[in-house]
């Protein structure tokens, strides 16, 4: 088993192929590998509570772990009450951390 | 703290463009406040990030002046990365690749930023401890 770090700074609301970033967060988890979410700049949109949109909170309970970049979210007046459930706000540092404990980590 | 690592970064967006940039500062900033070394190479358009001959400029169209507006230079941020490492005890080692500065005609760039080529990413990329790629779109 494997940990996993997967950036997303892009709106799926804006670019398509997001879409596959999640599907491949979601074949890791499936996999038996240790897989967080992070979601930064525009990646962080579609962390609000949205009827039309519910992958998060499917990766969510597939049990990816998703977190959202604190100041992200307040450059955006995405409160932490407005987040789909099974998002948590965090702090950019987690990358780095997650990087020094040798996770493997991609960029989207 | 962890223990100290080694990180390396790639970054091949321009500044003032995208919030990629910002990002990826914030990014070193926190592994060098947490005292690790950090390895950056600036490829492409991100060679401009520490160009030393970013000017700040006033902002008419507002009715700021220069000094009023302060406008916030990608250059400066990379000297203050040096600074802080320096209090930290971790080192930054910033390469910008020297194809692309010849063909932006960026040579000049602040303190403590070399010229280097892919191949020292990827000598980075094997002795480092983790690696990330920023690519642009």
């Amino acid at each position: 088993m494997a940990s996993y770090l997967l950036i997303e700074s892009r709106d799926p609301f804006e670019v398509n192929d997001v879409a596959y970033f999640y599907d491949l967060a979601s074949g890791l988890k499936e996999r038996g590998n240790e897989v967080t979410l992070f979601l930064v700049q525009n990646g962080v949109l579609p962390a609000r509570k949205n009827p039309t949109h519910n992958t998060l909170a499917k990766l969510a309970t597939a049990g990816v772990r998703i977190l959202a970049d604190n100041l992200s979210l307040q450059e955006r007046g995405i409160a932490d009450a407005a987040l789909v459930n099974g998002v948590a706000p965090a702090e950019l540092d987690v990358v780095i951390d997650q990087m020094a404990d040798g996770v493997k980590t991609l960029w989207h | 703290m962890s223990e100290k690592k080694t990180l390396t970064f790639c970054l091949m967006d321009a500044p003032f463009e995208n919030a990629r940039t910002t990002t990826a500062l914030r990014l070193i900033d926190s592994a060098v406040r947490r005292g690790h070394n950090v390895n950056v190479f600036a490829y492409e358009g991100a060679v401009g990030v520490p160009f030393s001959k970013q000017s700040a400029h006033a902002n008419s169209v507002h009715g700021f002046e220069k000094e009023e507006w302060n406008h916030p230079l990608p250059k400066d941020w990379v000297t203050e990365l040096m600074k802080h490492a320096e209090k930290s005890g971790a080192k930054v080692d910033w390469i910008n690749c020297g194809l692309c500065v010849d063909e932006r005609g960026m040579n000049e760039a602040v303190p403590g930023v070399r010229r280097g080529s892919p191949g020292d990413f990827v000598s980075w990329a094997n002795a480092s401890d983790n690696t990330l790629v920023i690519p642009t779109k």
